[in-house]
């Protein structure tokens, strides 16, 4: 069983590491620095930790602020609330200027669990990749979001970077690369290509074992980098596998398979199976029932492959 | 003092002339406001127009943003960029937007448009200067029927919360917003007693086209020691161009040729 760890859990951790490494990092939060875990960061750093109360607008316009200055403010709440409620703020404050503003965005999809439809936020990545300027990022887990949060603090302009609340498999070692804009080949496979993001990466590997077992050869490719997307893996995979199935813990409209949807648009026109949630609020449950109800397993995953595969 | 005066005029003239050869903008909160600018930009800000960009300059956001007219104009006035520019407001292709945008036009220190992001912006800047013990000010205009946006006071309570005396921020109190009279879209009043309650140091100029009024309270406004402050400044709509006086009516419309003649004619007098 591999090691777990949630994404929110590694984004606190490595907050320290990247705040001793650049001084004008700072990190801003509204009342949920103890589940962001942004807390960690202001345990070892309490003078470049501004809990902002809860008011997420302010949040993202103060963040605004401190960027015309020089900080690279790292803003943090819940997924629903910063993509959700502070939209406009970082679409006109942040992003039509160009501020250098991380918004690292926690509890994002359905693996909230108890709390319900209310937090759980299946539109996230939709708003903040359809904003110019903006950059999305989605981590598979703890070892690809540091990587990531190297990536976003090496780019001068707002980066989206969207986390989890669950633990979930450690999948990568640390000598794992991330490039932006570049998806990663997790596995070869001639006759479907799995794209999946964030917590989705481990059912796909796991489909991508169901379906060899029944003789179906399975490319997985990891899209971290939602935006900018790699068009090139994306046209290579139609062309070459000639069916695709997306999995994204998010709205099946806008998100990852939305995405993919206008690559193959403009590019490659083939077959596309979305997996992940079927526009539909989610509900209170633990994660694991909830994820069997929305339909976002590698059981999914294997049926929307052979869906594809017989529409080729 | 008479340069004042003579700079606010030629102001105004140019915020006439540019919403009229645009044919479109808001002349009515642009000239509420030119008294204030003026004097910030022309006596109150350190701010070099050969450097826009200066590190320890003061900062100016205009959280009224579709007031963009008079930063232009005053901006233009100041040097930052050629007075010609201005015939070009609102067009394709111009540094000149609708509202203002801090990556096109000199000056500008932050881009603004959508109501009561400024002042929150304001605020972060405000704190970042606290942060490496700057002595820089920075300054933000609001309008009164901004004030009516929540996040205008989930940015007070932080700039109080967070003892940011480097902030100061001006009322235009001019009573009117697009839709009316502000008391009756939805009255922001007592406008005083609010910012009080969120903590913080209130100034209230009755005059907000006198220059020495509203000098005094700037300079009372930088002394304050651990509260923000808030300049209230009462104002008329229109100001200086009789048809527009106190008439919301001219909150967001350009004048025709005919209307732009007899504006300057008035301002020329």
């Amino acid at each position: 069983m591999a090691e777990k760890k949630s994404t929110r859990q590694a984004y606190g951790e490595y907050l320290v590491k990247l705040g001793e490494k650049n001084q004008n990092l700072v990190v801003l939060d509204a009342d949920l620095s103890g589940a962001t875990k942004t807390n960690i960061f202001k345990k070892a750093c309490p003078e470049r930790h501004f809990n902002v109360g809860i008011a997420e607008a302010n949040l993202m316009g103060m963040s605004a602020g401190l960027a015309t200055a020089g900080k690279i403010p790292f803003a943090s709440t819940f997924a629903i609330f910063g993509a959700g409620r502070a939209y406009e703020i970082i679409r006109n404050s942040i992003c039509y200027p160009k501020l250098n503003v991380k918004i690292a965005l926690t509890h994002s999809g359905i693996s909230v669990g108890e709390d319900g439809g209310s937090h759980q936020s299946i539109e996230d990545i939709a708003l903040m990749r359809v904003i110019p300027n903006m950059t999305v990022l989605s981590p598979a887990d703890a070892i690809e979001t540091e990587k990531m949060m190297d990536a976003a603090i090496a780019i001068d302009g707002p980066v989206y970077i969207r986390l989890g609340r669950s633990d979930v498999p450690i999948l990568f070692d640390e000598d794992y690369q991330f490039e932006l804009g570049k998806a990663g080949l997790l596995k070869s496979g001639e006759d479907v290509t799995v794209i999946a993001t964030g917590m989705m990466v481990g059912p796909a590997l796991e489909a991508a074992e169901l379906l060899k077992a029944e003789g179906i050869s399975a490319r997985v490719l990891n899209m971290g980098s939602i935006k900018p997307i790699d068009v090139n893996a994306i046209e290579d995979a139609a062309i070459n596998t000639g069916a695709i199935v997306t999995a994204e813990e998010h709205s099946i409209i806008g998100g990852l398979g939305g995405a993919v949807a206008e690559v193959l648009g403009d590019v490659a026109p083939v077959p596309l199976e979305r997996v992940g949630v079927k526009d539909l609020f989610g509900q209170s449950g633990k994660v694991a029932p909830l994820m069997e109800k929305y339909g976002l397993t590698a059981k999914d995953i294997v049926a929307a492959a052979k869906k594809a595969i017989a529409r080729k | 003092m008479a340069i004042l005066e003579e700079t606010v005029r030629e102001i105004r003239k140019d915020i006439v002339k540019m919403i009229g050869k645009a044919a479109s903008g808001h002349p009515g909160g642009s000239l509420s406001s030119a008294e204030i600018l003026t004097l910030l930009y022309f006596e109150q800000m350190n701010v070099d127009e050969n450097n826009p960009r200066k590190e320890d300059r003061d900062r100016f956001v205009l959280s009224k943003g579709h007031a963009a007219p008079v930063l232009y104009a005053t901006l233009a006035a100041k040097g930052f960029f050629p007075r010609t520019e201005l015939e070009n407001l609102r067009q394709l292709g111009s540094m000149l937007q609708g509202h203002p945008d801090m990556n096109k036009v000199p000056g500008v220190d932050m881009s603004t448009g959508s109501l009561g992001q400024g002042i929150s912006v304001a605020a972060g800047m405000a704190l970042a200067g606290k942060m490496d013990n700057k002595s820089h000010k920075i300054y933000a205009l609001l309008g009164d029927g901004e004030l009516q946006e929540g996040l205008v006071w989930e940015a007070a309570m932080a700039a109080s919360h967070y003892q940011l005396n480097n902030l100061i921020a001006f009322v235009d109190n001019n009573n009117l917003q697009i839709d009316g009279a502000i008391c009756e879209v939805m009255s922001p009043f007592p406008i005083d007693a609010k910012f009080e309650a969120f903590g913080w140091n209130v100034i209230t100029v009755e005059d907000g086209h006198d220059f020495d009024e509203l000098r005094t309270a700037v300079e009372a406004a930088k002394k304050s020691e651990d509260k923000p402050t808030v300049i209230i400044c009462k104002t008329v709509k229109g100001k200086c161009v009789s048809f527009m006086e106190n008439n919301a009516g001219w909150h967001g419309k350009g004048p025709n040729a005919e209307e732009v003649k007899q504006a300057l004619a008035e301002l020329e007098a």
